[in-house]
């Protein structure tokens, strides 16, 4: 087990720059997850602290000491790979006992420490088939299992999810979230879907473009995104952007996103956006969930309006509706008791005490 | 109302023995069986005969009589009447047919094994290991290969005089290498290329080294390709005429296609019986190897390595 640290780590091929300086501070015991669109630089990160990929500039530090010249054998790592990579010709078992015995440990050792694994994911009666032998979500609880018996300092996992079905996604993500919480070694897990970024890690960390956009934890990214590519990509459906200006009227701040339409902030958020200018061009982020039916949404902070949604989604314990406002297309989720149908006018209400305020230039959230 | 009642019930019958011929995949029901002999069999078929008939007419030769062989008015060409072994047990027995049998099966072995190693340590070096040139290395190899021995068998007469090999199976076996390493490095540049990235990477995480990777993960993967590579060398050894005919000299050193000819062509006289029996036992050995490999070797040309 140990701690693993970047410094300002640059990947470069030929002329392009994949990673750009990087620092990350991943402590002792921690589930990171790198999440990010592809491309954007996730994938190669997590290859070079496997030694993988060679870093063109930067220090890569596991346990406090500095690996980048360290072969990926000599790190004391483990990983688990996309398509499981395990070995075709191999037993499950002889799969699972491969790096063991590369290192000669002593045969009995090696048996206990498979048999231990199988047990921990459930693999016991496997043991002796042959990769191909077994169904998708057995391959990828082998991979792992490949990972655990060489009780490494670190795991990484390289998008372990996506080449299986919805359904055996959400039950293998469970599996993963159990496993660490018995290891409790240090993982760095790669992936684009935000949804297992929110519930597998303790610290998300989003990547665009090479760059880290924001660290923190998953509730801390959804409720205080730091930047509009954040806001947009954690969540779904993802947030909703509104082009608006701040105005005073009649005394109070006002948010205004339409000719027609503008609603007066409430106190917490008015002190907060006063400073704002008002000619600034700004965009108002609000989630789905805080444009719901103004029938069971009232109190401070709430203010309603009157939408004609074009398409309605009903999800069973939820009900999403789409409506057109200021030129973009706004979704909003409602009690799906409310009778909403598309083209007949529906009642909503916006709760800005959730609200974000996004500068629409450089996207950042004031 | 019973009219009605048994209509339906016909109707249902019929359904269901639409259902249950319908075990048909995809557009077969296009297929009818003339259209099929017209297309798939009669071609077969004739392919089938242009390819056997040699065998057939080797096979023929090998136990004729020699009036028989000589006589094609009397007797009719493509049919034996009392058939003999006389022309197989004069080979086995007053000829030096088994030294020439072992020759060729030991020439061909050392020369493939050598070019299979030689082979299996290229292509992963050029398929695997990035270095600058590894690409154009690649290709030139394949030109290596496209030389025709007709043009090389005179220097190389030359070279193997002066190492003081003539004469000797050493010549064929450092020569064959020339043309066999060309292919099988070819061939298996393309079978490893199959073999995922990851099960490489995997296994340098795992803590093995190149030549273990190579040993307990690329090589035990592409067993198939190598079994093709194999098949395709040693058949090439065991056929080869041209440096077999240059380097070799005293009878009993020969390989057997270059002593059949050599010893049952005597100026125009051919002993044809004696030629085809030569021809047949000797082709044998590939038949067993070919019978016992076929489903490698096809796998090998055509599939992937599947995890």
């Amino acid at each position: 087990m140990a701690d693993v640290t970047l410094r300002k780590v640059v990947k470069r091929y030929d002329d392009v720059e994949a990673v750009r300086g990087i620092d990350l501070d991943i402590p002792d015991h921690e589930f990171v997850v790198l999440v990010g669109p592809s491309g954007c630089g996730k994938s190669t990160t997590l290859r070079m602290i496997a030694g993988l990929e060679d870093i063109s500039d930067g220090d890569i530090m596991i346990g406090g000491d500095i690996v980048n010249d360290v072969p990926p054998k000599d790190r004391d790592i483990a990983m688990v790979f996309q398509n499981y990579a395990l070995y075709p010709h191999m037993t499950v078992a002889e799969n699972m006992s491969f790096g063991l015995r590369l290192k000669h440990y002593p045969k009995a050792e090696i048996k206990q420490r498979v048999t231990e694994a199988a047990r921990m994911l459930d693999i016991t009666e496997l043991i002796d088939r042959k990769p191909k032998q077994l169904s998708g979500g057995q391959r990828q609880r082998v991979a792992m299992g490949r990972a655990i018996v060489r009780n490494p300092k670190v795991f990484l996992f390289d998008e372990p999810l996506s080449n299986l079905d919805a359904k055996l996604r959400v039950q293998m993500r469970i599996e993963i979230k159990k496993v660490h919480q018995k290891v409790r070694t240090t993982t760095v897990y790669v992936t684009h879907d935000q949804v297992e970024a929110m519930t597998l890690a303790d610290r998300v960390v989003v990547m665009n473009h090479g760059r880290i956009e924001q660290v923190g934890p998953p509730s801390e990214l959804y409720h205080r995104p730091a930047t509009r590519f954040v806001a947009s990509f954690i969540g779904s459906p993802a947030m909703n952007f509104v082009p608006c200006r701040i105005e005073d009227i009649g005394g109070t701040l006002h948010v205004r996103v339409s000719d027609t339409l503008a609603f007066p902030l409430p106190a917490s958020r008015a002190a907060r956006y006063n400073s704002v200018s008002r000619d600034t061009k700004l965009l108002l982020g609000l989630r789905p969930e805080h444009v719901a039916d103004a029938r069971s949404n009232s109190g401070p902070g709430f203010e309603t309006f009157e939408a004609t949604p074009d398409v309605i989604e009903p999800m069973g314990m939820e009900t999403f509706v789409y409506f057109p406002l200021a030129g973009g297309q706004i979704c909003g989720r409602v009690n799906p008791a409310v009778d909403a149908r598309a083209g007949a006018p529906l009642r909503l209400a916006v709760d800005l005490n959730h609200m974000h305020l996004l500068n629409e230039e450089t996207g950042t959230v004031i | 109302m019973i009219d009605t009642a048994l209509q339906a019930k016909t109707v249902v019958k019929a359904a269901a023995s639409v259902a249950k011929s319908d075990e048909s995949e995809g557009m077969s029901y296009l297929e009818s069986l003339p259209r099929r002999l017209v297309t798939l069999y009669l071609p077969l078929f004739i392919i089938l005969v242009v390819l056997l008939f040699p065998f057939y007419w080797m096979g023929l030769t090998a136990i004729k009589p020699d009036e028989q062989l000589i006589d094609m008015e009397t007797y009719n060409p493509f049919w034996v009447i009392h058939p003999t072994f006389k022309h197989i047990s004069k080979l086995l027995f007053e000829t030096q047919y088994p030294q020439w049998l072992w020759n060729t099966m030991y020439v061909a072995a050392c020369a493939t094994t050598l070019s299979i190693i030689a082979s299996v340590l290229a292509a992963y070096a050029i398929v695997r290991l990035r270095f600058r040139g590894g690409e154009a290395v690649g290709v030139l190899i394949f030109f290596a290969y496209l030389v025709p021995p007709s043009i090389l068998f005179i220097p190389l007469a030359s070279v193997i005089q002066a190492y003081g090999l003539f004469d000797s199976p050493l010549s064929l076996i450092l020569v064959y290498p020339t043309l066999l390493i060309p292919f099988s490095t070819w061939l298996l540049m393309g079978y490893f290329k199959t073999i995922p990235f990851e099960l490489e990477e995997c296994a340098l995480i795992d803590g093995a080294s190149r030549w273990q990777i190579l040993t307990r993960i690329v090589v035990p993967l592409a067993v198939p390709g190598l079994i093709s590579a194999f098949i395709f060398s040693f058949t090439l050894c065991w056929n080869e005429f041209i440096y077999a005919l240059t380097f070799l000299q005293s009878t009993p050193n020969k390989t057997v296609p270059v002593a059949i000819v050599n010893e049952f062509v005597d100026g125009d006289i051919y002993k044809w019986g004696s030629l085809m029996a030569g021809a047949l036992v000797g082709s044998l050995p590939l038949v067993i190897l070919y019978a016992f490999f076929v489903e490698h070797y096809v796998s090998a040309m055509t599939g992937a390595v599947k995890e």
